[in-house]
């Protein structure tokens, strides 16, 4: 899928990076703004809200209208979904992770490189809190800052993550599939600003967890925890992916079988000969 | 031993030595339980050599390395469902309360030194074991191996198959963790789709409702006495019926239906089969240092009510877990009796299926072909078209179960839809096996054909050769008799002839119509196989002398070195 | 089996003395194989079997510097192997259990690449040991019939209706009657003492512990759900709240009762805009687009919460049976029949979600008394 969608990001590519030289020729809010944690929605400044219009027509109007309402492609479904009290922290996420813009309209935005940097990102995420009506903020760093986290903390996230993550993202969080070709994205290197705003917003298939079910500490704690998966040491040796008995099986037949019937056929071979003096 | 004359006599020379420190042991063990006799007999019993005849070996084996890892792992691991709150040395699950089981598997790996070792080896064990035993099953399969005098072996051996799978799983469901539970619970709800008597089956085997506290000591006791009892008993009985029906061999020159040609027991299968075990627990314990098998810790405990993704039960119970995937929903209710056909034909018929196919097999083959003679040489899969279309289109089944089985992984990695993955294997598990039969019967007949041009008019050399007038052709080397008498030393099948109709009172013979069939299904059998050349044809082909230049002389380093698998001339 | 005649012939070898030549149809008169294909005649083999071939010797065989070096060779491998065993030892004391090294359990990889290895070498050593030092002439047994010989068939035979006669297991039908029932019955207790491995089913996986009142919490921390706290497109894994409850300080469930418990009664609660319930009857059971539905898959109770929120599909991950919860959980793909049973809704009077009653059937998989009362 991913390096299906690498070749198909092509095209689009080119048209990207012409925008890109547009924006950088009449850039004349991104280089100052610097990002600030907390971009309030309500209070977000006029000037960042109008860079943010001006990236926001240029590289996003097209698929979800000019006023954020949503462009409907066909009777099927909708070419770009609404914008309308979606928030900052939706923006920041889908930008962010460089899923938005969309390479090409597939059942899914995949996480790639992300294509505003963080100034445009956080003048993009001003514009639409400000214009298509409040949503959530963008999450402060008490739902992702583990510095101070005890061994308590990180065991009550395990048991969240359990609960409420691992049957789309899998124990280790390497993602899982979904019906018709969507599917839950791999957790590993998430940021945790990306991680919070995800459970907040209920980016595409993802529902929304919201913060009165999971507090912002329970969601720290469970970061904190997918952290502590992905950093420990893979105590048995290569991981074969992390993807359970399916990976398992496939290396205890190439690897196990294939290294033994080796063996067999040296076994059974015939040893040199000396040539006839 | 260089400078020792090759004589005949040779392998006998060694008695002339004398035993001085072992005459008196062997006399007093002797005086006792008199095994000389049998000694004498089997030490230097010969095996053929083949590196296929070695896959059994490596499921033996592991066996082995299954017992001797087992027997650690139950020093530590305590097989309890008694709630404990976790304080071990894995910090994630500190405080968490959790099955004893599940707390004394994270114990092993983590706190026992070698016990991860142990458990990953043992897991690996297992894997190979299951393995090994299928690849040795198609050999004996493919090659013709189980026919008379062998069928009860290969009915042992399909009941070891069969126990090992069950062993395998009862294994997998010990630790507790969130695996081992989905996977029971599945199970659960296999036994509950059983007509009629299901619930009470399920609450009988879980001591009440699932997952209870019941299941573990219970399993635990089959994993480790039980179900291992049995297998050593069936092991042993199948090596014992190996011994006294001695192995089978590839035909080739010197070896025929009544002789046994390799090399001794002793000293040459004891180092090399002891060797070889060896390179098996050896690779073993190199995957259990370098590749990771069954995380229990990154699972957490079992909770019915939480489930990972990728929640797949190992290898060999994937095609099944595949066939419950791919089954459409068929339930029904007569009589206020539910049957969920959905389950019950995926979970627990199609296995009965399988086997059952499998046990029958030697004896319908035998029916139809009317051979009851004893067979110990091998048939090249090639001679035997039918037979290896079968097991091809057999493999290709159970491959296309296992492709369902990985769906979800399939979906993600190669960034397809697992609902069209599962439409299309609705369809192909029907059609795909056909296709196999049809394409492998034809390339086997083609093999067929191949083989016996090549006894016919020699081997092809490569050498482009231009006539005088300007035809072009290639020149063909006749072959050694070895290796001509290799590629024809397999029987020429008989073809059923249809029965008459009639007895010779013109009354309707009784059992015509089981023979018509019998007669039709050996048709379908072999008439289409390209038999072997007769000698006729033979001579004919060489009085043809289609090959007018001389045939050249064979390099004289070219000694024949006996038959490889392929029935060709080893040469070095 | 008339036709077979040619066959009982050369059957000879079934009576044990396995001695037929190769490709033993060469006895066999010539037959036409089938009518509309060549005709065929059975002439014997085409080539004659040119006997065991002459032993070639070895390098090692021939030449003493080429033996000597094959042993040193293979004595190094031994001698390497028992160095990395001793290795192993040292390991196991030397390394401390949570050392890390390459992304991975340090212990665990010493200890096993040492062990491997030096397994691995003695392995290699015997092998290479029997294939160039170990005298490699093929040796020839003759194989005998798998049966025994026909006399002894017949003397086994006869004891055995020796045996028999003098019993008078055949004449005394009494004696014989009344053992064999005796034996039959001793099956019985064989399958009456297992009754006690588990209770009969009964009401039980009938029943869960909803009922009217009992609070519909969040998972893990058991907290209480009001609708404010669920956002559209929302997903809550739920537990009832008797499961977090205590009394006298001492939890109402707790161990097996409770993985029991859950196993019936995990719930998942979603909210959508009511407008995208296309299932009234479904909906009226929700409260303000608020759909409570149990978490264990009626295929084989798998708890089930992939919830895409866009299609409102809910996915097994065990199976992919598939249920839209827009439409009463009903089946979209899938092996799983039956649709995913729903919770009737409520609110007390402080406002937090509750059950308005148990499941209207039962969850997790069928059984055969599935729809029976």
């Amino acid at each position: 899928m991913r390096a299906l969608s690498t070749h198909r990001r092509h095209p689009l590519a080119g048209v990207l990076v012409l925008l890109l030289g547009l924006v950088a020729v009449g850039g004349l809010y991104s280089a100052l703004a610097p990002r600030t944690a907390q971009a309030d929605s309500a209070g977000a400044d006029a000037e960042l809200v109008a860079a943010g219009r001006e990236l926001y027509l240029v590289g996003c109007a097209s698929c979800h209208g000019l006023n954020g309402q949503g462009i409907l492609q066909s009777k099927s479904g909708q070419y770009g979904p609404s914008l309308i009290g979606v928030g900052a922290a939706a923006v920041d996420f889908q930008v962010g992770t460089g899923r938005m813009p969309m390479a090409s309209n597939s059942q899914q935005a995949p996480r790639k490189e992300p294509f505003y940097d963080d100034a445009e990102t956080e003048q993009l995420a001003a514009f639409v809190a400000t214009e298509f009506g409040p949503g959530p903020a963008i999450p402060g760093s008490e739902y992702y800052d583990i510095a101070d986290v005890s061994e308590e903390e990180v065991t009550r996230g395990g048991e969240f993550f359990l609960t409420n993550c691992t049957a789309c993202h899998n124990a280790v969080g390497i993602g899982g599939a979904l019906g018709g070709g969507r599917y839950a994205p791999s957790l590993e290197g998430v940021e945790g600003v990306h991680f919070a705003e995800a459970m907040i917003t209920g980016p595409q298939s993802m529902p929304v967890f919201s913060d009165a079910v999971i507090s912002p500490e329970d969601k720290r704690n469970i970061y904190a925890y997918l952290n502590e998966v992905q950093t420990q040491p893979a105590s048995g040796g290569f991981a074969l992916g992390g993807v359970g008995p399916v990976g398992e099986g496939l290396a205890g037949w190439v690897a196990g079988i294939g290294s033994l019937v080796v063996f067999a056929v040296w076994i059974g071979k015939h040893s040199v000969r000396a040539r006839k003096p | 031993m260089s400078t020792r004359i090759e004589t005949e006599g040779s392998s006998t020379a060694s008695t002339k030595r004398s035993y001085g420190p072992l005459a008196g042991p062997t006399r007093w063990i002797d005086d006792r339980i008199g095994l000389a006799g049998l000694a004498k007999k089997q030490m230097r019993k010969v095996f053929p050599e083949h590196w296929s005849f070695m896959l059994g070996e490596i499921a033996l084996y592991s066996f082995v390395v299954l017992l001797l890892s087992g027997v650690f792992l139950s020093l530590w691991f305590d097989p309890s469902m008694v709630e404990v709150e976790y304080q071990g040395a894995y910090a994630p699950w500190r405080g968490v309360h959790m099955s004893t089981a599940y707390a004394s598997s994270l114990d092993l790996s983590f706190e026992v030194r070698g016990g991860l070792l142990m458990r990953q080896i043992h897991h690996w064990a297992a894997t190979l074991f299951l393995a090994a035993m299928l690849v040795h099953m198609l050999r004996v399969f493919f090659t013709g191996a189980y026919r008379k005098p062998r069928e009860t072996n290969w009915l042992v051996g399909l009941a070891l198959l069969q126990l090992g799978i069950v062993e395998g799983f009862a294994g997998y469901s010990l630790p507790d963790d969130l695996l081992s539970g989905t996977g029971l619970r599945i199970a659960e709800g296999l036994m509950r789709s059983i007509p009629v008597v299901g619930t009470y089956i399920s609450f009988f085997v879980f001591g009440g409702e699932f997952p209870g506290s019941d299941f573990i000591p219970r399993i635990y006791v089959a994993h480790v006495l039980l179900i291992p009892g049995i297998l050593l008993g069936l092991i042993t009985f199948h090596m014992l019926l190996l011994v006294y029906n001695k192995h089978t061999q590839w035909p080739g020159p010197g070896r025929t239906n009544d002789n046994v040609v390799g090399y001794p027991l002793l000293p040459v299968y004891m180092a090399k089969a002891g060797g070889f075990f060896f390179v098996v627990f050896g690779v073993t314990a190199l995957m259990g240092a370098l590749f990771q098998i069954n995380p229990v810790w990154a699972f957490g405990p079992y909770d019915p009510s939480k489930v990972t993704a990728g929640s797949q039960p190992d290898w060999y119970m994937g095609w099944l877990d595949g066939a419950l995937r791919m089954m459409p929903a068929l339930e029904f209710t007569v009589f206020d009796w539910t049957f969920s056909l959905n389950v019950f034909l995926p979970g627990v018929a199609l296995m009965g299926l399988l086997f059952g196919v499998l046990a029958a097999y030697p004896f319908v083959e035998q029916w139809v072909t009317g051979d009851k003679r004893e067979h110990h040489l091998l048939q090249r899969p090639r001679n035997a078209p039918t037979r290896t279309a079968f097991g091809v289109a057999g493999i290709t089944a159970y491959g296309l179960l296992w492709i369902s089985g990985g769906n979800d992984i399939i979906a993600t990695t190669f960034g397809v839809d697992f609902y069209t993955i599962t439409r299309t294997l609705r369809i192909l598990i029907f059609v795909a096996p056909v296709l196999a039969f049809i394409v492998t019967k034809r390339i086997c007949i083609g093999l067929q054909r191949q083989s016996a041009e090549t006894v016919l008019h020699g081997r092809e050399s490569g050498i482009i050769m231009r006539s005088p007038d300007g035809a072009y052709s290639e020149r063909h080397v006749p072959l050694a008799p070895e290796a001509a008498y290799a590629l024809t030393a397999h029987d020429r099948p008989d073809v059923a002839a249809l029965p008459p109709a009639t007895d010779h009172n013109g009354v309707a013979a009784p059992h015509n119509r089981v023979q018509h069939a019998r007669a039709r299904l050996s048709r379908f059998w072999y008439a289409d196989d390209r038999q072997k050349p007769t000698a006729d044809e033979l001579e004919q082909a060489h009085a043809h002398g289609h090959d007018d230049e001389p045939a050249p002389e064979l390099d004289s380093a070219q000694e024949f070195q006996g038959v490889n698998e392929l029935g060709l001339p080893r040469r070095h | 089996m008339s036709h077979d005649e040619h066959r009982t012939g050369e059957g000879a070898t079934e009576g044990g003395t396995g001695s037929h030549p190769v490709g033993g149809a060469a006895s066999v008169p010539a037959k036409p194989v089938h009518d509309g294909h060549r005709v065929e005649l059975r002439v014997g083999d085409p080539v004659a079997d040119p006997g065991l071939g002459t032993h070639e010797p070895r390098p090692t065989d021939i030449d003493p510097a080429a033996e000597k070096r094959a042993e040193r060779q293979i004595s190094l491998l031994f001698a390497i192997s028992a160095l990395l065993t001793l290795g192993f030892c040292v390991a196991y004391f030397a390394i401390p259990r949570d050392t890390e090294f390459a992304g991975t359990n340090a212990l665990n990889l010493t200890l096993g690449v040492t062990l491997g290895l030096a397994l691995l070498l003695i392995g290699i050593g015997a092998i290479q040991w029997a294939k160039t030092l170990m005298d490699d002439h093929e040796m020839v047994e003759m194989r005998h019939g798998s049966s025994s010989s026909a006399e002894d068939r017949a003397e086994a035979l006869a004891a055995f209706e020796q045996g028999a006669d003098e019993s008078g297991f055949g004449r005394r039908s009494m004696l014989r009657g009344t053992l064999l029932t005796s034996l039959g019955v001793l099956g019985l207790p064989a399958v009456v003492l297992l009754a006690d491995l588990g209770p009969l089913p009964g009401d039980d996986p009938r029943k869960t512990v909803w009922a009217k009142g009992v609070h519909v919490v969040n998972d893990v921390d058991g907290k209480k759900l009001r609708l404010d706290d669920i956002q559209f497109g929302q997903l809550v894994n739920g537990q009832p709240g008797v499961f977090f409850e205590t009394e006298d300080g001492e939890p109402l469930y707790e161990g097996t009762e409770l993985l029991n418990a859950k196993a019936k009664a995990s719930v998942v609660l979603v909210r959508m805009v009511p407008d995208e319930i296309v299932n009234a009857g479904s909906a009226a059971k929700g409260v303000e687009g608020v759909l409570c539905f149990s978490k264990i898959c009626p295929h084989l109770g798998c708890p089930i919460s992939l919830w895409e929120q866009q299609t409102k599909n809910l996915i097994c991950p065990c199976h992919q049976s598939t249920f839209d919860l827009a439409d009463g959980g009903s089946v979209v793909f899938g092996p799983a029949k039956r649709a995913v049973a729903q919770l009737e809704l409520g609110l007390d009077e402080e406002g937090y979600l509750i059950a308005m009653g148990d499941f209207p059937e039962p969850v997790g998989p069928s059984f055969p008394e599935f729809y029976q009362d």
